[in-house]
């Protein structure tokens, strides 16, 4: 129990997937002007992650044992079909739903913190449970960098900040800041 | 679309529409393996091969490719292509392979690979889209190598392994963090941003409410809060 | 309801479209495959090879240059030298027992990880059974801090320690320890990433040493009596 625990926290904060890995930094960049628009995204990412962790498990499992050079492609194409399928499930069952993450889901899928996952569970040969408990805590952590930055983002529309400033170059310091601060985090777990 | 000439197909990517640097495009592999050079130039030459390859293909297939599942169809192509450069990295340079680890596999997302095929090399003959192809890797290439340079620099005191900076430097080891290198892509965007500005003059000073003034570049991109008032 | 064609709507065409698409992806897939199968041919070979130079090289730092070694998978708290049918042989855990010139038993070469300052740190060491001794240390992966916790790898005096200590090994602050031979200095500022990389010994010592020396035993006699 206390490995999946470390699993969680771990990918959540210690290494956190955006500030400490550069995954998913699209939707860091392009989706974290608004908290509610934040606090969706993430719950989407969440969501898909979820899915991801299954699938790449399932074929990690039963399909890639003999073929490991068919991963990636394996991968890409089946995480893309099943967020698919799964977005025409939500609207078809939930068009509420729907309204709120559907749109997000598409954009999800062709995103590095996607295919990051499934490759890093691959890597760490992690079993079942490990996959979930890694993906529930990857996109807790992604959600929490975007709505950390998306707060941030709110308050500096209301303030006055250099002309000069006021592209993605004090997006990216901002991150920066968050990312030296999450490193605060390391040795939570250790003696 | 807009005709263009080969020169401009092959400069455009370099700078004026650089991948990282302008269109913020595979901000992942840019920020994550530049802590080193040699790191950076591997990362490079892998995107390059996989560009390469697959906007050669995607153009010489486009005629056969239907549109409605062109999308899967480049990125079956994009992701045999990462598949080959990870199986031949690690085949021949298993110190670099180990060092990219995962984000060799994620070249298959980088957006500005399948930008480039469903933008141009879908809709141009062969010879044009590896122009394309080839600008677009040398201006990610060069974008690596300004991050990377900085990082290794200021981070570790040294360039490609080499000690330049000497003894008596302290290294800067927050460059080699990954806080480092939203801090070195930040500041160069910022340095972009002033040098494109100071072309153009500020326009009139703006008075606030709390008695500060500033004045604003001309170019600089409208605030929510101005589109609001406008 | 009309009677007229649509060009493009009708059931027929729908279908000669998506039978088409499916060709499409299903060749495209099909030449993709076979490309990445001959490629994987070529480099499959020399990637085992640099694997397993890598695990040679990495033995010969713990075990100080052994004359041979001999592989042998943990299972079911045994020494096997073969895996089992149908098993990962990638996923067992393996250790390696290197003998020297006199081809007498030199010791094991055991791999352990565990959490470290940042992320997961993984460290090869040898270990005589029979002496409770740690014959050397070796960090094969780690993410610690540049500058801090990674002297785990390069602080030269700290790997050193672990040639000849005795386990279970003590961590103790530089200069403060008592001199015993179960200690080990650990890194001013890298306390916890030190920590760490004596904690995988010792458990790694404490959940495999048993088995080690029943095995050791066993090997010893079993070669003496062929002899």
């Amino acid at each position: 129990m206390n490995e999946l625990i470390w699993i969680l926290i771990s990918a959540m904060v210690v290494n956190n997937f955006t500030l400490a890995l550069f995954l998913g930094l699209c939707p860091f960049l392009g989706v974290s002007g608004r908290v509610a628009t934040a606090l969706r995204m993430g719950a989407a990412n969440i969501f898909v992650m979820v899915i991801t962790s299954l699938a790449a498990w399932f074929l990690n499992s039963y399909v890639l044992a003999d073929a490991p050079y068919l991963r990636i492609i394996s991968f890409i194409v089946v995480i893309a079909s099943l967020v698919q399928i799964v977005e025409m499930a939500i609207k078809k069952l939930s068009p509420a739903l729907f309204r709120e993450l559907g749109i997000f889901l598409p954009l999800i899928t062709t995103n590095c913190a996607i295919l990051g996952l499934a490759i890093f569970q691959t890597n760490r040969g992690y079993g079942l449970a490990e996959g979930l408990f890694f993906a529930v805590g990857a996109g807790l952590g992604v959600t929490l960098a975007l709505v950390l930055m998306a707060s941030i983002r709110e308050r500096i529309e209301l303030s006055d900040v250099p002309a000069l400033a006021r592209n993605m170059g004090l997006v990216l310091i901002l991150a920066g800041t968050l990312s030296l601060a999450f490193t605060g985090f390391a040795g939570l777990f250790s003696s | 679309m807009r005709a263009t000439t080969p020169t401009e197909d092959l400069l455009r990517g370099i700078w004026r529409e650089n991948p990282v640097l302008i269109q913020l495009l595979g901000l992942c592999p840019a920020l994550a393996v530049t802590n080193t050079v040699a790191n950076g130039i591997a990362m490079g030459l892998a995107t390059t091969f996989v560009l390469m390859g697959s906007s050669l293909l995607v153009s010489l297939l486009s005629d056969y490719i239907p549109k409605e599942v062109r999308i899967s169809a480049y990125i079956l192509i994009i992701a045999t292509f990462v598949t080959l450069v990870d199986l031949i990295l690690a085949a021949v340079v298993p110190d670099i392979h180990k060092a990219l680890g995962a984000f060799i596999a994620l070249i298959v997302v980088n957006c500005m690979i399948l930008g480039r095929q469903e933008a141009f090399a879908s809709r141009r003959p062969v010879g044009r889209a590896l122009l394309d192809a080839a600008g677009t890797s040398a201006g990610f290439m060069i974008a690596l190598l300004l991050m990377s340079g900085f990082r290794e620099l200021l981070g570790n005191g040294s360039l490609l392994g080499v000690d330049v900076m000497g003894p008596g430097f302290e290294p800067w080891i927050i460059m080699i963090l990954p806080a480092g290198g939203f801090f070195m892509l930040g500041f160069i965007l910022l340095a972009l941003a002033w040098w494109q500005g100071r072309a153009q003059p500020p326009v009139k000073p703006r008075r606030w409410p709390n008695g500060v003034t500033t004045t604003t570049h001309a170019n600089a991109a409208p605030r929510e809060r101005d589109k609001v008032v406008a | 309801m009309s009677t007229q064609p649509v060009p493009g709507n009708g059931p027929g065409v729908a279908e000669v479209q998506s039978w088409r698409l499916v060709t499409t992806l299903a060749v495209a897939g099909m030449l993709a495959g076979l490309l990445i199968v001959l490629v994987f041919q070529w480099a499959h070979p020399r990637i085992l090879d640099h694997q397993e130079r890598a695990v040679t090289a990495a033995v010969d730092v713990v075990l100080s240059a052994p004359e041979r070694t001999e592989r042998y998978f943990v299972v079911d708290g045994q020494l096997r030298a073969e895996a089992p049918e149908g098993s990962d042989t990638l996923r067992l855990e393996r250790v390696f027992l290197g003998f020297d010139a006199s081809d007498a038993p030199i010791g094991y070469a055991v791999r352990g990880g565990e959490a470290g300052f940042q992320d997961i740190i993984t460290v090869l060491f040898g270990y005589h059974p029979a002496r409770d001794e740690v014959l050397g240390m070796l960090v094969l992966d780690n993410k610690e801090t540049p500058g801090l916790g990674d002297k785990i790898v390069k602080d030269t005096a700290f790997v050193a320690a672990f040639q000849g200590v005795r386990a279970p090994i003590q961590g103790v602050k530089a200069r403060a320890g008592s001199g015993a031979e179960t200690e080990v200095d650990m890194i001013t500022g890298a306390t916890i990433s030190s920590r760490a990389v004596i904690d995988i010994i010792n458990h790694r010592i404490e959940a495999l040493g048993p088995i080690l020396k029943r095995h050791l035993e066993t090997r010893v006699a079993g070669s003496g009596a062929s002899t």
